[in-house]
């Protein structure tokens, strides 16, 4: 049996008497990409924060390389990357001192810290002089590597991104995801990773789950998505972005 | 007689006796107590002034507690507002202040009781001389304060005794019916048998000669122990008891009220020509004066704000991270802020005493609100992106809370210090109230004596000093709030055009 990295089962989170997430079930293979794709408000956000352990499911359960996901597990969060749209940078930390803040409060020695940085700010190709400036001093493109780089600073098992890309103009934006690309077939995470573009889920992930008002309509590549659409709504996602054109090329 | 004086004061710092003497906000209280202070050093004992204090509860609960061994005091109020009840005999008064602990010297010798005041001239023409004759003139026209008009021992006990038949009586404020009297527009009012004013104005006092008014027998209070810890101090002290007429103690509020001669003058004065005493008086410098209040000043501020701020940035954090409590929180922080700040001073003095710690605590209460609610504010207003952030990154609570939470909060948090700061140094003047000492002090005592120049010896280097803070706060802001945050606040604000 193939290990999942990732396991979701049966989750639901409600919002008030009406709204809901799940029930959800999903696995994401160690060392694989799943791209969560679907309109706005189709709850991709809420169960990468569901992942994160930063909300807390009212059923189901979730682990993370066999480890269950409890919000009161910092520790299992310091194995895992996350990344947000806008970076969520800290603005009154330096971009190096936002990169080493977790690995400084656990009092790993200052020369792995430094290696370290500078090892991810290659990875990430990141000038050096970048790293003395503060978040507001940097372009959103140079926001997004740091955040990442700070993502990835403990060498987490999994990778979570809440659209990397989704605040980025489109030169910024390619060059971004060339990167990201690459550095994800590098390091060989397991990534999950949120964006309601098609074009960038095919660009990045082996396999696509299509998500709609907090369920998962369809799961597979996205070439099974296109062949054997599970539903009209599938098909159609699948059409109107064909049509708007891609944002990527295909994997 | 000198060589026994001056042994005596060289002998005072060693084994001496204390005597702390206080007084009431009014200049007759302040000059029988610096007379009885200065008989106390005079007997070789270590006097300590209390000056102009907050009112007659005040004195008497420091009396009590021993914060203060001696003040005047007059035998109506000691009944009425001590006793809350009828006046007796003297006998009475002293067994009942006894079961107290306290003690009661016998009369000074001069009342300071209501009476009813004409201008001398006037009542010469009518032959007017005790109120019975007022009470065949009912053409003559009254006006009196609006406390006597309405105090059931003033106006009303005074026209029943007397049957005064006068027409259109109408109420007025003290200085304006002084003024009023003098000018002509009125023929009587209402005033103290010791007013400067009686001097000034020409006025005679008419006779109570049917007693409608109770009396107020000028007398000093003092804690029973004074007796073993200080005899001669205390014997010293009532040789005033008989020797202070009412026109003496006319012609002393006079020279104070209208020639703004330092009370300390006055007393040496008074004790030269009627006790041939001579007490060394020596009356502190501008700037030794200065320097002293703002000490004083500054330290009260300084503690207070401290405390503040130990209590309240706790306070704003939990306030913050709950919410059913915040709303507590900030409700109840919001209702000692609607305390009038005079009341919270004297609700603090059963529990402190008198001095700076009653006032250190009213002020650090003061000023918990602006820090509190701007810590509360601070946090709530992060960003929740940078929350998750924090969060994510598997910090801990207090991790989080100190490396993200709160830099990121320090704009809101010193902004809120930095009000409470300004404030208090303006509320701090009130602390004088409670025997705090302080820039309250001069504008006491220029409200007292109607004086603009010493109150603005008060009320000018208050106001510096409210500048100085802020321009304090302004660097401090600059040295602590992190480069980035004011980085991030500006691109926001150029962002948004």
């Amino acid at each position: 049996m193939e290990l999942s990295a990732i396991d979701v089962q049966g989750v639901v989170k409600r919002f008030g008497p009406s709204a809901a997430l799940g029930p959800l079930t999903l696995s994401v293979r160690e060392r694989s990409t799943l791209a969560l794709i679907g309109p706005s408000g189709s709850g991709k956000s809420t169960l990468l924060r569901l992942v994160m352990g930063l909300v807390e499911p009212d059923e189901g359960v979730i682990s993370v390389r066999g480890r269950v996901v409890r919000r009161s597990d910092a520790a299992l969060r310091r194995k895992m990357g996350y990344v947000l749209q806008g970076g969520g940078l800290f603005p009154h930390l330096r971009a190096a001192e936002n990169v080493t803040l977790v690995a400084r409060t656990l009092r790993l020695p200052a020369e792995r810290i430094a290696l370290r940085l500078s090892e991810l700010a290659s990875l990430c190709r990141l000038a050096e002089a970048v790293l003395g400036r503060y978040p507001a001093e940097l372009s959103g493109g140079q926001r997004q590597r740091v955040s990442l780089m700070r993502a990835l600073m403990l060498d987490p098992e999994v990778l979570l991104l809440d659209e990397p890309l989704g605040a980025l103009d489109p030169v910024t934006r390619s060059e971004l995801q060339v990167d990201l690309r690459r550095i994800f077939d590098e390091l060989g995470k397991t990534v999950l990773l949120v964006t309601h573009d098609l074009g960038e889920a095919a660009f990045f992930a082996h396999r696509v789950a299509l998500l709609l008002d907090g369920r998962v309509v369809q799961e597979g590549t996205l070439a099974e998505l296109e062949s054997a659409p599970s539903s009209p709504f599938v098909s159609r996602f699948v059409q109107a972005h064909r049509e708007g054109g891609a944002n990527g090329v295909k994997r | 007689m000198i060589a026994t004086l001056l042994a005596l004061a060289l002998a005072a710092p060693l084994d001496a006796p204390t005597v702390r003497v206080a007084s009431k906000k009014f200049t007759e209280s302040v000059l029988l107590a610096e007379l009885a202070a200065e008989l106390a050093e005079i007997a070789g004992a270590r006097a300590v002034r209390r000056e102009e204090l907050g009112g007659t509860r005040v004195l008497w609960e420091a009396l009590l507690r021993g914060d203060v061994d001696l003040y005047p005091d007059y035998t109506g109020t000691l009944w009425r507002e001590i006793l809350g009840r009828a006046p007796g005999d003297a006998a009475e008064l002293e067994r009942l202040l006894s079961q107290k602990g306290v003690a009661v010297t016998r009369p000074l010798g001069f009342q300071d009781s209501y009476a009813i005041g004409m201008r001398r001239a006037l009542a010469d023409r009518l032959g007017i001389e005790t109120v019975s004759d007022l009470a065949r003139h009912p053409e003559l026209h009254l006006a009196f304060t609006d406390e006597f008009m309405d105090r059931a021992e003033g106006w009303p006990a005074l026209r029943d005794r007397y049957r005064l038949a006068h027409r259109g009586v109408r109420g007025l404020d003290h200085d304006i019916a002084y003024r009023a009297l003098s000018a002509g527009e009125i023929d009587a009012t209402d005033l103290y048998t010791t007013d400067a004013e009686i001097r000034r104005y020409d006025l005679r006092a008419l006779a109570d000669d049917r007693q409608a008014f109770p009396e107020y027998q000028a007398v000093l209070v003092y804690r029973a122990d004074l007796a073993e810890r200080a005899p001669l101090a205390l014997t010293s002290i009532r040789r005033l008891e008989g020797r202070i007429s009412a026109p003496q103690m006319i012609a002393m509020n006079a020279r104070v009220r209208f020639e703004g001669a330092p009370a300390a003058e006055v007393t040496a004065e008074f004790l030269a020509t009627t006790l041939d005493l001579h007490p060394t008086v020596s009356v502190a410098g501008f700037w030794a004066r200065l320097l002293q209040r703002t000490e004083e000043h500054v330290l009260l501020v300084a503690i207070a704000l401290s405390a503040a701020m130990a209590v309240a940035i706790p306070l704003g954090i939990w306030a913050a991270r709950r919410r059913r409590a915040g709303k507590v929180i900030l409700g109840v922080v919001g209702i000692v802020q609607t305390v009038p700040s005079l009341a919270l001073l004297v609700f603090m003095i059963p529990i402190l005493g008198i001095g700076a710690r009653p006032a250190v605590a009213a002020l650090a209460l003061y000023g918990l609100l602006p820090v509190v609610r701007n810590t509360h504010a601070g946090l709530v207003g992060i960003p929740p992106d940078l929350r998750e952030s924090a969060e994510a990154l598997g910090l801990s609570r207090f991790a989080r809370l100190r490396l993200v939470e709160l830099p990121l909060a320090s704009p809101s948090i010193l902004a809120g210090v930095k009000t409470s700061a300004v404030i208090t140094v303006g509320t701090a003047t009130l602390g004088a109230l409670v025997g705090a000492g302080g820039y309250g002090q001069p504008i006491l005592t220029g409200i007292r004596l109607a004086s603009t120049s010493l109150i603005l010896e008060g009320a000018i280097p208050a106001a510096l000093l409210a500048l100085a803070v802020q321009g304090l706060f302004d660097l401090l802001e600059r040295a602590l709030v992190p480069r980035g945050l004011t980085l991030a606040a500006s691109e926001t604000r150029s962002g948004s055009r």
